[in-house]
């Protein structure tokens, strides 16, 4: 691992600053990503801002009555809380439905938003990846793409995001609330957090250089069910194949694009009338995929069906 | 630590570790995880490392009464944390009741993953007597009951190459039904 430095943050406005000051700087909060990646040499910080101490692990209501969730609370910290599995259940189902409970007692909701995709090129030094190199080309076309994306790649990156808990954000129209290096701070709709490759497949989110996320906002619970469905190669503790989060109307789908995926079209459709498998149709029909990942559009499709179904009954 | 100005910054540090209800100052390198600290600075090899990226829970420890991965953490994260290890959980002729358990059941053959288990096991059942769900609870609102599906997903982060799962699970179930 390359040697770094090493400070604790003050307060959020000036970890802000201290990371815009220098391009070399990652804030370290749970480090579950951060630190696996250091030590693979995938990233290389030569200083770290520990943030994981700021007073924002807090969960509060809303003036609207909605909830507040800051940035360094753990994801087994909002899984458990009584307001989320009561008001938001797709939230904590799709909490725990990723990694395992010692990586959630440490991960948190900040963290979460911010980490890494697991392909297996950008976590092999040895093989070209423009999230790792931008132009060296993407190991994954033509190569081991199991776990590729299907919708919104490019020809530049077909990595797909591995959080589970962005797409109940999705569905729950969340918003990011942040604070830059200059101390002002902002909110970003959960669905402008995230970018689409593109031809710049390393540049994941909107955030700016510093800007540190403080919090997630929930807003008042949508009318209806919600439910949280995961399909992967074993019963826990795996990253998924494809996932779909529900909430009154709205789907949302995760492992399927470098975007937790709002599923828009599906909405429409259903709201027009469409049973669940012509809205998870109308979803996927601009679906594509590089071979090792065929099945994921007839899994994401059927998968999608069957919780829209869920919901309805 | 407590510097917070980046030409304050330094690659080494004292950090203080609480572990096993010792105070414990030591002069380490940052990078070193909390993992390499407990095993090659203090000695406290029962912790054990088996694939150090956080996918095999062999380095389960406990920090503050919660369990957590000690390879995907660096030492200096934790300065001033209370930190409890296998050594910490029982000792010879004073054996924690999971550690009772696990020998009364066979929960192991080459025992490499024990430690780990032992100390998962131990956060397990605080999690559950504090209400925390999991994956395999359905009803969210509802109070925790350790079932063994409940009990087999809670230790999804804790794999065992010889697969002692049922043992594993026999030796918990044994624990939280005592304690139900």
């Amino acid at each position: 691992m390359r040697p770094f430095t090493y400070e604790r943050a003050a307060d959020p406005a000036a970890a802000a600053k201290a990371a815009a000051q220098n391009p070399d700087a990652r804030f370290l909060a749970g480090g579950t990503n951060l630190l696996d990646l250091m030590k693979l040499g995938i990233e290389r910080p030569g200083h770290l801002i520990d943030v994981a101490r700021l007073p924002l692990a807090a969960i509060e209501d809303t003036a609207d009555g909605g909830l507040r969730l800051g940035a360094m609370t753990t994801n087994s910290t909002v899984a458990g809380d009584p307001r989320v599995r009561a008001r938001y259940p797709v939230l904590a189902h799709a909490l725990l439905a990723g990694a395992s409970p010692q990586l959630r007692n440490k991960a948190t909701t900040g963290g979460n938003l911010v980490q890494r995709t697991r392909c297996l090129y950008f976590y092999d030094p040895s093989k070209p990846c423009n999230k790792r190199d931008p132009g060296a080309g993407c190991s994954a076309l033509g190569g081991l793409n199991r776990g590729s994306a299907i919708l919104g790649q490019s020809e530049h990156c077909v990595a797909a995001n591995p959080s589970d808990m962005a797409v109940a954000l999705q569905v729950l129209d969340a918003s990011v609330e942040t604070v830059g290096a200059d101390g002002a701070t902002r909110s970003i709709a959960i669905d402008d957090l995230h970018r689409l490759p593109g031809d710049t497949p390393h540049i994941e989110t909107s955030l700016k250089p510093g800007e540190l996320i403080t919090a997630v906002v929930l807003p008042p619970p949508p009318e209806g069910p919600q439910a949280y469905r995961k399909a992967r190669d074993r019963a826990s503790y795996a990253g998924g194949l494809a996932s779909v989060a529900l909430a009154g109307g709205r789907v949302a789908l995760g492992a399927v694009s470098l975007k937790p995926w709002r599923a828009r079209k599906a909405e429409a459709a259903l709201a027009a009338g469409a049973t669940p498998a012509e809205a998870a149709e109308a979803e996927l029909a601009p679906a594509r995929s590089q071979g090792g990942n065929d099945f994921k559009i007839n899994l994401t499709r059927r998968l999608m069906a069957a919780v829209i179904q869920t919901g309805k009954a | 630590m407590g510097q917070n100005h980046l030409t304050d910054a330094i690659q080494r540090g004292p950090v203080t570790l609480v572990v096993n209800g010792e105070a414990r100052t030591l002069d380490l390198d940052l990078r070193t995880t909390l993992l390499d600290a407990l095993r090659e600075t203090l000695g406290l090899t029962g912790t054990k490392k088996g694939c150090d990226h956080g996918q095999c829970g062999a380095c389960t420890v406990l920090v503050n009464g919660v369990r957590i991965n000690a390879c995907l953490s660096l030492a200096v994260m934790h300065d001033g944390d209370a930190v409890t290890t296998i050594e910490g959980i029982g000792r010879p002729g004073a054996l924690h009741p999971l550690q009772v358990a696990f020998l009364d059941r066979d929960a192991f053959q080459c025992g490499y993953c024990t430690p780990g288990q032992i100390c998962s096991a131990v956060g397990l059942l605080a999690e559950a007597a504090a209400g925390a769900p999991s994956q395999a609870t359905a009803d969210l609102t509802a109070p925790i009951a350790l079932t063994d599906p409940e009990i087999r997903e809670r230790m999804s982060g804790n794999l065992c190459r010889c697969s002692a799962y049922p043992q594993i699970l026999d030796a918990i179930r044994d624990v939280a039904g005592a304690g139900a």
